[in-house]
Protein backbone atom coordinates (compact mmCIF):
# COMPACT_ATOMS: atom_id res chain seq x y z
CA UNK A 1 0.00 0.00 0.00
CA UNK A 2 1.94 2.81 -1.46
CA UNK A 3 0.15 6.28 -0.12
CA UNK A 4 2.71 8.75 -1.75
CA UNK A 5 1.44 11.60 -3.54
CA UNK A 6 4.06 13.04 -6.47
CA UNK A 7 3.35 16.83 -5.02
CA UNK A 8 1.47 18.76 -2.56
CA UNK A 9 -0.50 19.99 -5.51
CA UNK A 10 -1.75 16.51 -7.14
CA UNK A 11 -2.58 15.48 -3.40
CA UNK A 12 -5.03 18.23 -2.78
CA UNK A 13 -6.51 18.58 -6.05
CA UNK A 14 -9.86 16.96 -5.42
CA UNK A 15 -10.59 19.12 -2.40
CA UNK A 16 -14.37 20.12 -3.53
CA UNK A 17 -16.66 23.55 -2.91
CA UNK A 18 -17.51 23.23 0.39
CA UNK A 19 -15.13 20.93 2.03
CA UNK A 20 -13.81 21.29 5.89
CA UNK A 21 -10.16 21.26 6.22
CA UNK A 22 -8.37 20.48 9.78
CA UNK A 23 -4.87 22.44 9.39
CA UNK A 24 -2.52 21.38 12.00
CA UNK A 25 0.45 23.51 13.89
CA UNK A 26 0.77 25.18 16.59
CA UNK A 27 1.78 28.36 15.83
CA UNK A 28 4.64 27.92 13.74
CA UNK A 29 5.53 24.22 14.92
CA UNK A 30 4.39 21.50 12.74
CA UNK A 31 2.44 23.39 10.05
CA UNK A 32 2.11 22.36 6.95
CA UNK A 33 2.64 25.27 4.98
CA UNK A 34 3.33 23.66 1.43
CA UNK A 35 -0.25 21.75 1.24
CA UNK A 36 -2.01 25.42 2.64
CA UNK A 37 -0.05 27.29 -0.33
CA UNK A 38 -1.47 24.06 -2.33
CA UNK A 39 -4.87 24.74 -1.51
CA UNK A 40 -4.72 28.33 -2.15
CA UNK A 41 -2.94 27.50 -6.19
CA UNK A 42 -5.97 24.91 -6.33
CA UNK A 43 -8.72 27.16 -5.26
CA UNK A 44 -11.63 25.44 -3.50
CA UNK A 45 -14.41 27.82 -2.47
CA UNK A 46 -16.62 28.02 0.34
CA UNK A 47 -14.32 26.09 2.87
CA UNK A 48 -14.36 25.95 6.44
CA UNK A 49 -11.08 25.82 8.00
CA UNK A 50 -10.14 24.11 11.39
CA UNK A 51 -6.77 25.47 12.28
CA UNK A 52 -5.59 26.57 15.84
CA UNK A 53 -4.93 30.07 14.67
CA UNK A 54 -5.61 32.03 11.25
CA UNK A 55 -2.35 34.33 11.15
CA UNK A 56 -0.59 34.52 14.10
CA UNK A 57 2.67 32.44 12.98
CA UNK A 58 0.75 31.23 9.88
CA UNK A 59 0.48 33.91 7.35
CA UNK A 60 0.14 31.57 4.48
CA UNK A 61 -3.37 30.79 5.55
CA UNK A 62 -4.64 34.26 5.35
CA UNK A 63 -4.13 34.24 1.58
CA UNK A 64 -7.29 31.56 1.32
CA UNK A 65 -8.88 34.33 2.97
CA UNK A 66 -7.80 36.98 -0.25
CA UNK A 67 -8.79 34.43 -2.24
CA UNK A 68 -12.18 34.14 -1.13
CA UNK A 69 -11.81 30.31 -0.54
CA UNK A 70 -12.90 31.13 3.17
CA UNK A 71 -16.47 30.70 3.93
CA UNK A 72 -15.84 29.81 7.90
CA UNK A 73 -13.05 29.21 10.59
CA UNK A 74 -13.38 27.16 13.48
CA UNK A 75 -9.98 27.97 15.76
CA UNK A 76 -8.65 28.76 19.43
CA UNK A 77 -6.50 31.56 19.37
CA UNK A 78 -7.27 33.24 15.85
CA UNK A 79 -6.25 36.48 16.00
CA UNK A 80 -3.11 38.44 16.01
CA UNK A 81 -2.23 39.53 20.02
CA UNK A 82 -1.43 42.71 19.08
CA UNK A 83 -5.02 44.53 18.28
CA UNK A 84 -2.62 47.06 15.81
CA UNK A 85 -1.48 44.98 14.07
CA UNK A 86 -4.40 42.44 14.03
CA UNK A 87 -6.52 45.37 12.47
CA UNK A 88 -4.22 45.23 9.58
CA UNK A 89 -4.59 41.69 9.02
CA UNK A 90 -6.86 40.12 6.20
CA UNK A 91 -8.30 37.48 8.27
CA UNK A 92 -9.45 39.72 11.40
CA UNK A 93 -10.84 42.69 8.52
CA UNK A 94 -12.76 39.54 7.23
CA UNK A 95 -14.19 38.59 10.92
CA UNK A 96 -14.73 42.72 11.12
CA UNK A 97 -16.78 42.69 7.78
CA UNK A 98 -18.61 39.59 8.32
CA UNK A 99 -17.23 37.79 5.56
CA UNK A 100 -16.31 35.01 7.45
CA UNK A 101 -17.87 33.12 10.14
CA UNK A 102 -15.79 32.11 13.37
CA UNK A 103 -16.00 29.98 15.79
CA UNK A 104 -13.97 29.94 18.61
CA UNK A 105 -13.52 26.97 21.26
CA UNK A 106 -10.93 26.71 24.14
CA UNK A 107 -8.17 24.65 22.92
CA UNK A 108 -8.76 21.99 25.01
CA UNK A 109 -12.20 21.42 23.43
CA UNK A 110 -11.19 22.43 20.47
CA UNK A 111 -8.85 18.89 19.67
CA UNK A 112 -11.17 16.93 21.71
CA UNK A 113 -14.16 17.76 19.38
CA UNK A 114 -11.33 16.11 17.03
CA UNK A 115 -10.21 13.91 18.84
CA UNK A 116 -13.99 12.75 19.73
CA UNK A 117 -14.85 12.22 16.11
CA UNK A 118 -11.83 9.91 15.96
CA UNK A 119 -12.58 7.77 18.63
CA UNK A 120 -16.24 7.53 17.25
CA UNK A 121 -17.82 8.90 20.04
CA UNK A 122 -20.82 11.57 19.38
CA UNK A 123 -19.05 14.50 21.99
CA UNK A 124 -18.15 14.82 25.31
CA UNK A 125 -18.73 16.60 28.03
CA UNK A 126 -16.23 18.88 29.72
CA UNK A 127 -15.73 21.98 32.88
CA UNK A 128 -13.98 24.04 30.48
CA UNK A 129 -16.28 27.27 29.69
CA UNK A 130 -19.01 26.97 32.09
CA UNK A 131 -19.66 30.35 32.76
CA UNK A 132 -17.81 31.87 30.09
CA UNK A 133 -19.62 32.96 26.55
CA UNK A 134 -18.76 29.09 25.49
CA UNK A 135 -21.80 28.19 27.24
CA UNK A 136 -23.84 30.00 24.98
CA UNK A 137 -26.36 27.56 23.13
CA UNK A 138 -24.72 24.65 24.90
CA UNK A 139 -27.14 21.69 27.24
CA UNK A 140 -25.32 22.10 30.76
CA UNK A 141 -24.94 19.33 33.28
CA UNK A 142 -24.18 18.64 36.59
CA UNK A 143 -22.46 15.72 36.91
CA UNK A 144 -21.28 15.68 40.96
CA UNK A 145 -20.65 19.04 42.67
CA UNK A 146 -19.44 20.48 38.80
CA UNK A 147 -21.39 21.43 36.01
CA UNK A 148 -20.15 20.70 32.50
CA UNK A 149 -21.14 21.71 28.99
CA UNK A 150 -21.55 19.10 26.30
CA UNK A 151 -19.69 19.95 23.44
CA UNK A 152 -20.30 17.90 19.90
CA UNK A 153 -17.88 16.05 17.66
CA UNK A 154 -16.21 17.68 14.52
CA UNK A 155 -15.77 15.51 11.81
CA UNK A 156 -13.65 17.15 9.07
CA UNK A 157 -13.66 16.02 5.67
CA UNK A 158 -9.84 16.65 5.25
CA UNK A 159 -7.07 17.86 7.48
CA UNK A 160 -3.44 18.68 6.64
CA UNK A 161 -1.17 16.84 9.04
CA UNK A 162 2.86 17.22 9.33
CA UNK A 163 5.83 15.34 10.02
CA UNK A 164 9.33 14.49 10.21
CA UNK A 165 9.25 11.06 8.89
CA UNK A 166 6.64 8.56 7.16
CA UNK A 167 7.01 5.46 5.57
CA UNK A 168 4.95 5.29 1.95
CA UNK A 169 1.96 3.37 4.12
CA UNK A 170 1.84 6.35 6.48
CA UNK A 171 3.06 6.10 9.40
CA UNK A 172 3.62 9.19 10.81
CA UNK A 173 7.06 10.33 13.46
CA UNK A 174 6.30 13.91 14.44
CA UNK A 175 9.39 16.27 16.18
CA UNK A 176 8.91 17.25 19.43
CA UNK A 177 6.08 20.09 19.81
CA UNK A 178 5.49 19.95 15.85
CA UNK A 179 3.17 16.79 16.79
CA UNK A 180 0.97 18.78 18.45
CA UNK A 181 -2.60 18.46 17.03
CA UNK A 182 -1.81 16.48 14.03
CA UNK A 183 -2.95 12.79 16.00
CA UNK A 184 -6.16 14.08 16.68
CA UNK A 185 -6.32 15.74 12.94
CA UNK A 186 -5.32 12.96 11.29
CA UNK A 187 -7.87 10.35 13.21
CA UNK A 188 -10.86 12.92 12.89
CA UNK A 189 -10.56 13.14 9.29
CA UNK A 190 -12.36 11.46 6.34
CA UNK A 191 -8.97 11.60 4.30
CA UNK A 192 -5.62 13.15 5.91
CA UNK A 193 -3.04 14.35 3.68
CA UNK A 194 0.70 14.31 5.80
CA UNK A 195 2.94 17.21 4.32
CA UNK A 196 6.33 14.91 5.32
CA UNK A 197 10.24 16.16 5.36
CA UNK A 198 11.52 12.10 5.28
CA UNK A 199 9.85 9.02 3.34
CA UNK A 200 11.06 5.61 3.80
CA UNK A 201 10.32 2.46 3.05
CA UNK A 202 7.82 0.57 5.62
CA UNK A 203 9.45 -1.23 8.03
CA UNK A 204 12.20 1.28 8.36
CA UNK A 205 10.25 3.39 11.40
CA UNK A 206 10.91 2.04 14.46
CA UNK A 207 7.56 0.48 15.50
CA UNK A 208 7.25 1.25 19.07
CA UNK A 209 8.21 5.00 18.29
CA UNK A 210 5.12 5.85 16.22
CA UNK A 211 2.85 8.78 16.78
CA UNK A 212 0.44 8.37 13.97
CA UNK A 213 -0.59 5.25 13.37
CA UNK A 214 -1.18 4.66 9.14
CA UNK A 215 -4.60 3.65 9.07
CA UNK A 216 -5.40 7.41 9.96
CA UNK A 217 -3.22 8.85 7.08
CA UNK A 218 -4.69 8.21 3.34
CA UNK A 219 -1.94 10.95 1.41
CA UNK A 220 1.65 11.24 1.69
CA UNK A 221 3.95 13.52 0.42
CA UNK A 222 7.21 14.75 0.19
CA UNK A 223 8.10 18.53 1.58
CA UNK A 224 11.43 20.44 2.16
CA UNK A 225 12.00 21.14 5.77
CA UNK A 226 11.53 24.62 5.88
CA UNK A 227 13.71 26.95 7.56
CA UNK A 228 12.45 29.92 9.97
CA UNK A 229 12.66 31.54 13.36
CA UNK A 230 9.65 30.85 15.57
CA UNK A 231 7.32 33.88 16.58
CA UNK A 232 4.06 35.06 16.59
CA UNK A 233 4.83 38.67 16.09
CA UNK B 1 -12.60 56.21 45.63
CA UNK B 2 -12.47 57.74 42.24
CA UNK B 3 -10.20 60.46 44.40
CA UNK B 4 -7.19 61.40 42.28
CA UNK B 5 -4.17 58.85 43.53
CA UNK B 6 -1.09 59.51 43.69
CA UNK B 7 1.39 57.45 41.22
CA UNK B 8 2.24 53.74 43.08
CA UNK B 9 5.78 52.93 42.44
CA UNK B 10 5.66 48.99 42.65
CA UNK B 11 8.18 45.95 41.72
CA UNK B 12 9.31 45.43 38.64
CA UNK B 13 7.81 42.39 36.30
CA UNK B 14 10.88 40.30 37.00
CA UNK B 15 10.15 40.79 41.14
CA UNK B 16 6.31 40.15 40.13
CA UNK B 17 7.54 36.58 38.92
CA UNK B 18 9.78 36.45 41.13
CA UNK B 19 7.50 36.33 44.13
CA UNK B 20 5.43 33.90 42.58
CA UNK B 21 8.42 31.42 42.26
CA UNK B 22 8.30 31.36 46.03
CA UNK B 23 4.62 30.05 45.97
CA UNK B 24 5.52 27.16 43.37
CA UNK B 25 6.54 24.18 45.77
CA UNK B 26 9.18 21.71 44.87
CA UNK B 27 7.75 18.37 43.47
CA UNK B 28 5.24 19.90 41.25
CA UNK B 29 4.26 19.95 37.52
CA UNK B 30 3.35 23.90 36.68
CA UNK B 31 2.23 25.92 33.57
CA UNK B 32 2.85 29.11 32.82
CA UNK B 33 0.96 31.78 30.59
CA UNK B 34 1.92 34.38 28.14
CA UNK B 35 3.57 37.39 29.37
CA UNK B 36 4.71 38.30 33.38
CA UNK B 37 3.71 34.62 33.68
CA UNK B 38 7.06 33.48 31.40
CA UNK B 39 9.31 35.49 33.56
CA UNK B 40 8.80 32.63 36.28
CA UNK B 41 10.99 30.38 34.35
CA UNK B 42 14.16 32.48 35.45
CA UNK B 43 13.76 31.68 38.63
CA UNK B 44 12.86 28.00 39.10
CA UNK B 45 16.00 26.94 37.00
CA UNK B 46 17.12 23.92 39.30
CA UNK B 47 14.59 23.58 41.39
CA UNK B 48 12.50 20.54 41.22
CA UNK B 49 9.85 21.74 39.31
CA UNK B 50 8.31 20.26 36.00
CA UNK B 51 7.41 23.04 33.62
CA UNK B 52 4.42 21.91 30.94
CA UNK B 53 3.92 23.73 28.01
CA UNK B 54 0.13 22.83 26.64
CA UNK B 55 1.65 22.29 23.00
CA UNK B 56 2.70 19.00 24.27
CA UNK B 57 5.72 19.40 26.28
CA UNK B 58 7.04 18.23 30.02
CA UNK B 59 10.30 19.58 31.41
CA UNK B 60 10.68 22.57 29.23
CA UNK B 61 14.03 24.42 30.05
CA UNK B 62 15.18 27.95 29.74
CA UNK B 63 14.82 30.16 26.35
CA UNK B 64 16.84 29.11 23.50
CA UNK B 65 19.56 30.86 22.73
CA UNK B 66 21.18 32.02 18.78
CA UNK B 67 23.26 28.67 18.44
CA UNK B 68 20.53 26.65 20.16
CA UNK B 69 17.25 27.12 18.25
CA UNK B 70 15.20 23.93 17.17
CA UNK B 71 12.16 25.50 15.53
CA UNK B 72 10.28 22.28 16.36
CA UNK B 73 10.66 23.51 19.95
CA UNK B 74 8.57 26.27 21.38
CA UNK B 75 7.05 27.12 23.96
CA UNK B 76 3.10 27.58 24.12
CA UNK B 77 3.98 31.41 23.21
CA UNK B 78 5.99 30.37 20.40
CA UNK B 79 9.52 31.43 21.98
CA UNK B 80 12.28 28.48 21.42
CA UNK B 81 13.10 26.90 24.42
CA UNK B 82 15.38 24.00 24.98
CA UNK B 83 14.80 20.72 26.63
CA UNK B 84 15.57 19.52 30.72
CA UNK B 85 16.02 15.76 31.80
CA UNK B 86 13.33 14.05 31.47
CA UNK B 87 11.80 15.71 28.86
CA UNK B 88 8.55 14.55 26.87
CA UNK B 89 6.46 14.86 24.33
CA UNK B 90 2.83 14.60 23.43
CA UNK B 91 -0.12 15.35 21.17
CA UNK B 92 -2.48 18.57 22.29
CA UNK B 93 -5.37 15.93 23.07
CA UNK B 94 -3.18 14.48 25.74
CA UNK B 95 -1.95 17.87 26.80
CA UNK B 96 -5.31 19.32 27.84
CA UNK B 97 -6.38 15.57 29.34
CA UNK B 98 -3.28 16.22 31.36
CA UNK B 99 -4.29 19.89 32.41
CA UNK B 100 -8.41 18.63 32.61
CA UNK B 101 -7.33 15.79 34.38
CA UNK B 102 -5.82 17.55 37.69
CA UNK B 103 -2.13 17.31 36.69
CA UNK B 104 -1.31 20.79 36.75
CA UNK B 105 -0.93 22.12 40.38
CA UNK B 106 -0.36 25.37 39.72
CA UNK B 107 -1.04 27.14 36.82
CA UNK B 108 0.25 30.89 36.55
CA UNK B 109 -1.80 33.16 34.55
CA UNK B 110 -2.00 36.72 33.57
CA UNK B 111 -5.43 38.68 33.81
CA UNK B 112 -7.19 41.62 32.76
CA UNK B 113 -9.58 41.32 35.71
CA UNK B 114 -9.73 39.32 38.66
CA UNK B 115 -13.15 39.62 40.79
CA UNK B 116 -12.93 39.83 44.86
CA UNK B 117 -14.80 36.21 44.35
CA UNK B 118 -11.54 34.79 42.19
CA UNK B 119 -13.47 34.97 39.02
CA UNK B 120 -10.83 35.46 36.34
CA UNK B 121 -11.13 37.68 33.29
CA UNK B 122 -8.07 37.35 30.68
CA UNK B 123 -9.00 36.29 26.93
CA UNK B 124 -10.61 39.10 25.53
CA UNK B 125 -10.63 42.92 26.03
CA UNK B 126 -14.15 44.37 24.38
CA UNK B 127 -12.36 47.54 23.28
CA UNK B 128 -10.84 45.89 20.19
CA UNK B 129 -14.04 45.73 19.09
CA UNK B 130 -14.80 42.04 17.76
CA UNK B 131 -17.98 40.46 18.71
CA UNK B 132 -18.10 38.95 21.83
CA UNK B 133 -17.46 35.51 21.32
CA UNK B 134 -14.65 36.03 19.24
CA UNK B 135 -11.01 36.13 20.94
CA UNK B 136 -7.70 34.56 21.67
CA UNK B 137 -8.92 31.73 24.43
CA UNK B 138 -6.18 29.43 23.41
CA UNK B 139 -5.80 27.24 26.58
CA UNK B 140 -6.73 29.55 29.28
CA UNK B 141 -10.05 28.41 29.79
CA UNK B 142 -8.73 25.08 30.47
CA UNK B 143 -5.74 26.03 32.52
CA UNK B 144 -8.58 27.93 34.88
CA UNK B 145 -10.30 25.36 35.58
CA UNK B 146 -7.83 22.45 35.78
CA UNK B 147 -4.98 23.26 37.71
CA UNK B 148 -5.29 22.69 40.92
CA UNK B 149 -4.17 26.46 42.08
CA UNK B 150 -4.44 29.42 39.76
CA UNK B 151 -1.89 32.12 40.44
CA UNK B 152 -2.94 35.87 38.89
CA UNK B 153 0.43 37.71 37.84
CA UNK B 154 -0.31 41.25 36.47
CA UNK B 155 -0.04 44.65 37.37
CA UNK B 156 -2.26 45.97 39.59
CA UNK B 157 -3.96 48.59 37.45
CA UNK B 158 -4.36 49.16 33.55
CA UNK B 159 -1.91 51.42 31.50
CA UNK B 160 -4.72 54.10 32.02
CA UNK B 161 -5.16 53.63 36.09
CA UNK B 162 -8.33 51.77 36.18
CA UNK B 163 -7.85 48.96 38.82
CA UNK B 164 -7.88 45.37 37.61
CA UNK B 165 -9.09 43.99 40.56
CA UNK B 166 -12.81 44.30 40.91
CA UNK B 167 -15.79 43.90 42.49
CA UNK B 168 -17.48 41.91 39.69
CA UNK B 169 -15.82 41.53 35.99
CA UNK B 170 -17.11 43.50 33.21
CA UNK B 171 -14.82 41.47 30.77
CA UNK B 172 -15.54 38.56 29.00
CA UNK B 173 -14.68 35.97 32.07
CA UNK B 174 -12.18 32.70 31.46
CA UNK B 175 -13.68 31.10 34.62
CA UNK B 176 -15.59 31.68 37.75
CA UNK B 177 -14.53 31.36 41.12
CA UNK B 178 -10.82 30.35 40.54
CA UNK B 179 -7.92 32.76 41.80
CA UNK B 180 -6.63 31.81 44.86
CA UNK B 181 -3.13 34.53 44.96
CA UNK B 182 -2.92 37.52 42.99
CA UNK B 183 0.45 38.76 42.92
CA UNK B 184 0.27 42.47 41.88
CA UNK B 185 3.05 44.88 41.52
CA UNK B 186 2.07 46.78 44.34
CA UNK B 187 0.77 43.66 46.10
CA UNK B 188 0.14 39.97 47.22
CA UNK B 189 -3.31 39.29 47.60
CA UNK B 190 -5.37 35.88 48.78
CA UNK B 191 -8.63 35.12 47.78
CA UNK B 192 -10.85 33.82 50.56
CA UNK B 193 -14.15 32.61 50.79
CA UNK B 194 -14.52 35.85 52.97
CA UNK B 195 -12.94 38.11 50.93
CA UNK B 196 -9.56 39.54 49.29
CA UNK B 197 -6.81 39.29 51.98
CA UNK B 198 -4.13 41.49 51.52
CA UNK B 199 -1.26 39.62 52.60
CA UNK B 200 1.76 41.76 51.29
CA UNK B 201 2.07 45.29 50.00
CA UNK B 202 5.28 46.53 47.61
CA UNK B 203 8.45 48.40 49.69
CA UNK B 204 7.06 52.01 50.68
CA UNK B 205 3.34 51.73 50.53
CA UNK B 206 0.63 51.23 52.73
CA UNK B 207 -2.62 48.89 52.88
CA UNK B 208 -4.36 52.47 52.26
CA UNK B 209 -2.34 53.07 48.99
CA UNK B 210 -3.41 49.50 47.76
CA UNK B 211 -6.99 50.14 48.56
CA UNK B 212 -6.98 53.63 46.71
CA UNK B 213 -6.24 50.97 43.63
CA UNK B 214 -8.61 48.00 44.45
CA UNK B 215 -11.98 48.25 44.07
CA UNK B 216 -13.16 45.34 46.34
CA UNK B 217 -13.13 46.55 50.09
CA UNK B 218 -9.57 44.78 51.50
CA UNK B 219 -9.22 42.41 54.52
CA UNK B 220 -5.84 43.38 56.15
CA UNK B 221 -3.76 40.18 57.15
CA UNK B 222 -3.01 40.58 60.89
CA UNK B 223 0.51 39.45 59.64
CA UNK B 224 0.55 41.94 56.75
CA UNK B 225 4.54 42.43 55.63
CA UNK B 226 6.84 44.16 52.78
CA UNK B 227 6.66 41.91 49.87
CA UNK B 228 8.50 38.71 50.46
CA UNK B 229 11.19 37.22 48.54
Amino acid sequence: MDKVYPSVDAAVADIPDGASIAVSGFFTAGTPIPLIQALARQGAKNLTIICMQLGPGNADIQQLVLNNQLKKAICNYPLYRSASRGANEPFEQAVRAGKVEVEVYPMGTFVEKLRAAGAGLAGFYTPTGVGTVVERGKEKRRFGDQEYLLELALKPDYAFVYAYQADRMGNLVCRKTARNYNPEMAAAARITIAAVENIVEPGTLEPDMIHVPCVYVQRVVKVDRPVYFPTID
Amino acid sequence: MEKEVKKLKGISRELIALRVSRELEDGTCVNLGIGIPTLVSNWIEGRDIILQAENGMLNAGPFATEGNIDQDLINASCQPVTELPGVCYFSSGESFAMIRGGYMDAAVLGALQVSEKGDLAGWSNPARGLPEDIGNIGGSMDLAVGAKKVIVAMNHITNTGEAKIVKQCTYPLTAKEVVKLIVTDLAVIDVTPKGLVLLEVAPGLTAEDVQSVTKPKLIISPDLSEIQF
